[in-house]
């Protein structure tokens, strides 16, 4: 039901995040989505890969402060309101939105996002019959 | 007609001053026979209580030191029995053994008139309204100066710390014309005039400060002074020699007068335990000459100083003490709280969370001084910035809880501070204090 998420601790300094990239790079993973937001002091960026297991060994290996989560991977038809009709689904059920970010793959909007109630998100999602991307479905639309 | 001096020891020359000292520090080490550590002491080194014929015998016998005063935690030093004592101080935090100084009814006699002989010597007078803005209880510079005071006869307001509005309103309405504070709450002082549009020169009856507890340099003091209209006078103490009133600067403002009639000076190297040459730096060892309760024999204080040669203009013949250059251990002194780096380290070490490396930042930021603690984190514990937020949180509360100062703290990720030949570096001091 859900897909790998590599979440890492960046200190808001200059050379930070391209040190971690290079680590990606130079192994051949690649980029599907990622996502960083500010805060003063350090920033956690979230990346959806390809290969996220070994991405997540090559990192940990190299000190880098990183962990494997599970998100959400939600695949929408590219029209309008798509997101707010999935996005009601949960607001109905009361469960919230820890974050969420979206983007575009062969046609299809994606949204990625964390709840705060996994177990009933993955209910909700399966009583509304919504479209989930599997993580090896997610690589093989690179 | 007014007295120059506080009391007659107060004026005492050279010769006499070496007179009394020896005098009583015969008495001194017959009192320590009191103590179950001392007898070891003197025991273990071979020296009987008869071997002090000169002040230079001290030497005969081995420092006494901080970790001394933790092992023997809290009585193991007394020498008298408990019922003859009154009151106790011991030092801040949990970590490790904490240090306790007790005193007879006659060592707070003794030490409220150390007090009273400082700030007779700075011109207070019974006419005059001291506040204090020192925390009370177990942090000395409250009750030391408050009995001290007293004794003076000036009127006291205990308003302890904080509250800056309220020490203001008190200024105005009290008309208080001295003040003890740390240089760094003096500069909040100001700011909060300022903010509030009182002119201390004009709404104020404000003439002397103490400062102390906090290093400062000359600068910042010349800064207070002219900020508030008064004139600043540095007091030197530490809790294990009663707390202030060990040494305190005369009208001239150029070195610390140590009361040689309740203590005996040494400045040693601190790494071959030797004394240094006269005007040299070193470390100031501290024999106490006046107390009942806990005599301490050559007490290391860690503080490294110098004695300034040549007489002061003023005509007291007690040495002087140059500024405070520093510590010969790890110990951090921010806002005239103690804090020793393990205090820290024991308490992150608690979380699973965090790596072992941190590094301690001290800096000046519009004249008060802030800690900074930034800690490696092992891995993203959580996916979620409000739990990492949460983690920051609790780790800043049992901090605060240790050390009694509430530091910033900063996650940063693990191997990103600085490391110097493979040792991690733990304090960085960017305050220009000494």
């Amino acid at each position: 039901m859900t897909v790998h998420q590599l979440s890492i601790f960046i200190e808001n300094k200059s050379g930070t995040l391209v040190k971690v990239l290079k680590l990606l790079k130079g192994e051949g993973i690649q980029l599907i989505a990622s996502t960083i937001a500010d805060t003063a002091e350090y920033g956690i960026c979230r990346i959806i890969c390809s290969e996220p297991e070994r991405a997540y060994e090559i990192l940990k290996k190299a000190g880098v402060a990183v962990s494997l989560c599970e998100v959400f991977a939600l695949s929408l038809d590219d029209v309008p309101g798509r997101a707010a009709d999935a996005i009601e689904i949960f607001a109905k059920e009361g469960i919230s939105i820890a974050y969420l970010y979206s983007f575009l793959l062969n046609g299809k909007g994606v949204l990625i996002f964390r709840t705060d109630n996994a177990e009933k998100a993955a209910e909700a999602i399966k009583a509304a019959r919504l479209s989930v991307i599997a993580e090896k479905d997610l690589s093989k639309l690179l | 007609m007014d007295k120059q001096f506080y009391n007659q020891e107060e004026g005492l020359s050279r010769s006499e001053i070496e007179a009394l000292q020896l005098e009583r520090l015969h008495s001194t080490v017959e009192h320590c026979m009191g103590s179950a550590f001392y007898r070891k002491r003197f025991a273990d080194s071979n020296v009987s209580v008869s071997d002090f014929k000169t002040l230079d015998d001290l030497r005969k016998i081995p420092f006494t030191t901080k970790q001394d005063l933790r092992d023997t935690y809290p009585f193991g030093m007394a020498s008298v029995p408990l019922d003859r004592c009154v009151r106790l101080h011991s030092s801040s935090g949990t970590t490790g053994n904490p240090t306790v100084i007790l005193h007879t009814a006659r060592d707070l006699d003794q030490w409220a008139n150390a007090v009273a002989r400082c700030l007779w010597m700075v011109g207070c007078r019974p006419e005059d309204v001291f506040q204090n803005t020192s925390g009370y209880g177990m942090f000395t510079g409250g009750l030391g100066f408050q009995y001290g005071a007293e004794r003076l006869g000036m009127l006291t307001v205990p308003a302890a710390a904080g509250n800056t509005l309220r020490q203001l309103k008190f200024f105005t309405d009290f008309g208080t014309t001295v003040v003890h504070a740390i240089p760094s709450y003096a500069a909040r002082i100001f700011e909060v005039m300022q903010e509030k549009g009182i002119d201390p020169r004009r709404d104020t009856s404000l003439r002397t400060l103490v400062i102390g507890a906090e290093p400062h340099s000359e600068d910042t003091r010349r800064r207070i002074e002219d900020m508030l209209g008064v004139k600043a006078y540095n007091s030197f103490g530490m809790s294990e020699m009663c707390g202030p009133g060990v040494a305190f600067e005369c009208k001239e403002q150029n070195g610390l007068h140590i009361w040689e009639d309740y203590y005996i000076v040494e400045i040693i190297d601190p790494d071959t335990l030797e004394p240094v040459p006269d005007g040299q730096v070193g470390e100031l060892v501290l024999t106490t000459i006046n107390r009942e309760a806990m005599p301490l024999l050559r007490y290391r204080t860690r503080d490294l100083t110098r004695i300034l040669p040549g007489k002061c203009p003023c005509g007291r013949e007690h040495l002087r003490l140059d500024r405070m250059k520093g510590r010969s251990d790890d110990m951090i002194i921010l806002k005239g709280v103690n804090i020793f780096p393990i205090q820290i380290e024991t308490i992150l070490m608690q979380f699973e969370e965090l790596a072992s490396d941190y590094l301690i930042i001290l800096e000046t930021l519009e004249d008060n001084d802030y800690m900074t603690v930034k800690v490696e984190i092992k891995d993203i514990p959580v996916d979620d910035y409000a739990k990492l937020k949460a983690l920051e949180k609790e780790i800043t509360r049992q901090l605060k809880d240790e050390i009694l100062i509430t530091p910033r703290v900063r996650l940063v990720p693990k191997d990103s501070l600085p490391k110097s030949e493979g040792k991690a570096v733990r304090v960085k001091d960017l305050r220009k204090q000494y």
